[in-house]
């Protein structure tokens, strides 16, 4: 009795043994492969990173203006010069007092004010993706999967839009806006605008994507068991589809997000974003074309910080599509 | 071929008219629900009682958003007159109304905006097309090269500058701390030279823009093509890899990057708005943001509605121009 008990110990020895080279050849799954590939992607983790970090600032803007700066809406008069209206320091001001130096005429700190407009540029670029990514993928796979009428309308639909001059009839659009709508008002109402109104333009470019993904997943053998399994069309939908969607649709969102941070500024810049005295990139920029002659150092401050999110997040974008492209190597 | 083309005008038509009701149901029909008041816009705030009531009936606002649409439509394709009791005003066709602002006609304001937009959108797309294709060909050919790595960060970097800020930094270097160039346009009909040296800065800083968006699909692209089984074929049968590269890979490359330049050839000449306004363009883009923040929606109406023409316009070219680029292509 007493061998067969030895026996189970020593094979579970062996297992035990052997766990350390058999790791080497173990299953990896899809999500392993892109994370560990990604992992390697020294580039797409700094934009990762940078992403992150400008998250947090703006997350905790007020912790940090109350640290470094001062809050975004005062003004500080004592810093302009009375007849030019622009900084009396050098370089748009810039002190240990104010970090980014003050913007013109007012005096107000640019620092908190580039930190209070990350949260404006931000919000709006991650729910106008949502919005976006929500009807995109739900039409995109309703078209591919169903096909006939229905993806004949979604895609003339998608067609129609993409024929729209997009930036000339939002900003129209906002401006007929009322200032109050559904119980917000202000900088709210302006916001939830602009969210909708990128979120919408922008759905038909991740619905073709998904569409075309659908129409070819639609005709694999694993939707033809599910079929004959006796699947409905909302399980093949939900749990043979779309888990297959999840790859091109992340890759999309960490893409479509910058642009829409570029939409946003360009907005702003052209008076369509939110109000003043809210700070935005865009306005900031908006406003230094008045007086860039004069006080160079006001355009680059918003430029670059909308430059550097925009190329944090391309990268970052970039390095996640070649780790979650099943070709890559 | 000729079915084809008769399909696709319809298709244009019936697209430019669903486009036409859309702009002209939320810009005249949001104000109505907001409550300012059109006629107002035309005749100012001070006006008295009666002479809102005249604009309202002259312009035909006191008639119901289909009706009105329906004059609108009339107005484009035959003309159509104004009348406040004996003063009757014709305008002619294409009828895009008056401008609540300056009351004038919108139509010729349009013409007289479009050549500076296509002045701006003509130079910028031959820079771009030749130097973002030029450099994403080369990136792909000699992929993984210092040249390759280069020019890819640098298109990175130049997907993610917005134009009015790089266009700030181009007047800010070149026009006012070297001087080097001017910036005030001029019409190429007057003097072609000055023409050319006024739009440079914004030719260049456009077509940066672009080119960037281009070498990176035209590397990717390329690059695609190049893993195709017929490019083996080519080569296995012995042709030079220039006729490889030229004749069969570059073909296929092209058509991705026709349709893109497509849609933005007719988006940029439906106003290159952050452009225009960045460097003082007066195009149709800068009327269109004027319009805008002076609510005058004739102007507005007729600005959406020309761009969305050019950019569907482009789309039908595009597809057309494919049957010509891609051997893999026919239509009917």
């Amino acid at each position: 009795m007493t061998a067969p008990l030895h026996d189970t110990a020593a094979a579970e020895t062996a297992l035990t043994d052997v766990a350390g080279p058999v790791k080497a050849i173990e299953g990896r799954s899809p999500g392993r492969i892109a994370w560990d590939r990604l992992k390697r992607d020294k580039v797409a983790l700094a934009g990762g990173a940078i992403v992150l970090l400008l998250i947090l600032a703006a997350i905790f803007a007020p912790v940090l203006t109350s640290l470094f700066g001062h809050p975004p809406d005062q003004f500080h008069p004592d810093q302009i010069n009375p007849d030019l209206g622009v900084p009396k320091g050098a370089f748009g001001g810039m002190s240990w007092n104010y970090l980014l130096g003050v913007d013109p005429t007012f005096g107000r700190d640019v620092f908190s004010r580039v930190l209070y407009g990350a949260r404006i540029s931000l919000i709006v670029a991650f729910l106008s993706a949502a919005v976006s990514v929500s009807i995109g993928v739900l039409l995109g796979v309703a078209a591919g999967y169903f096909g006939g009428w229905i993806d004949a309308a979604i895609s003339r639909v998608m067609d129609l839009l993409l024929a729209f001059p997009q930036l000339l009839f939002t900003i129209a659009l906002v401006s007929v806006m009322p200032d109050s709508l559904l119980g917000l008002t202000g900088t709210g109402v302006r916001m939830a605008i602009l969210i909708i109104v990128i979120g919408f333009f922008g759905w038909p470019y991740i619905g073709r994507i998904v569409r075309g993904q659908a129409l070819s997943l639609r005709e694999r053998e694993f939707v033809e068991a599910s079929k004959s399994l006796g699947a409905g069309s909302v399980h093949i939908l939900l749990r043979e589809l779309l888990p297959n969607l999840v790859a091109p649709v992340l890759v999309y969102t960490t893409l479509i997000i910058p642009t829409n941070i570029l939409n946003e500024a360009a907005l702003s810049f052209l008076g369509a974003g939110v109000k003043p005295p809210t700070p935005s990139w865009g306005q900031m920029l908006s406003d230094a074309v008045n007086i860039y002659q004069a006080d160079p150092t006001y355009m680059v401050v918003p430029g670059l910080a909308i430059f550097i999110t925009v190329l944090a997040f391309n990268l970052f974008g970039d390095g996640l599509r070649d780790a979650l492209d099943p070709k890559g190597s | 071929m000729l079915v084809y083309l008769i399909r696709r005008l319809v298709n244009v038509a019936v697209l430019l008219l669903v486009v036409s009701a859309i702009t002209f149901g939320i810009f005249f029909m949001v104000p109505k629900l907001t409550g300012s008041d059109p006629a107002l816009l035309y005749v100012g705030k001070i006006a008295d009682k009666a002479a809102v009531e005249g604009i309202r009936h002259k312009m035909g606002l006191d008639k119901s958003i289909a009706e009105q649409y329906f004059l609108f439509l009339k107005g484009l394709f035959v003309g159509r007159d104004y009348s406040q009791g004996t003063d009757v005003t014709h305008c002619s066709a294409p009828c895009f109304g008056y401008s609540f602002k300056t009351e004038q006609e919108v139509w010729p304001l349009l013409l007289d905006r479009l050549p500076v937009t296509l002045s701006l959108a003509s130079g910028a797309s031959v820079i771009w097309l030749v130097v973002g294709t030029g450099t994403g060909i080369v990136s792909a050919l000699r992929r993984r090269s210092v040249l390759d790595r280069a020019t890819m960060v640098t298109a990175l970097a130049g997907v993610s500058l917005p134009i009015y800020f790089t266009g700030l930094l181009a007047l800010s270097i070149f026009v006012n701390t070297l001087g080097w160039l001017p910036n005030n346009y001029v019409n190429f009909t007057d003097d072609p030279v000055e023409w050319a040296r006024n739009l440079i800065l914004p030719w260049i800083t456009l077509a940066f823009l672009y080119a960037a968006t281009y070498a990176r699909l035209t590397r990717a692209t390329l690059l695609e093509v190049l893993g195709e089984d017929y490019i083996r074929t080519a080569r296995a049968k012995g042709l030079k890899e220039n006729k490889v590269i030229g004749k069969h890979a570059l073909r296929s490359t092209m058509t991705p990057i026709l349709t893109v330049f497509g849609l933005d050839i007719g988006a940029l000449i439906g106003g290159a708005v952050l452009t225009e306004k960045t460097f003082d363009l007066r195009g149709l883009g800068y009327e269109a943001v004027q319009a805008i923040s002076q609510s005058d929606l004739p102007v507005i109406l007729g600005v959406t509605l020309f761009a969305a023409f050019f950019v569907i316009m482009a789309n039908l070219v595009v597809d057309l121009l494919y049957a010509v680029v891609d051997p893999r292509v026919r239509l009917g």
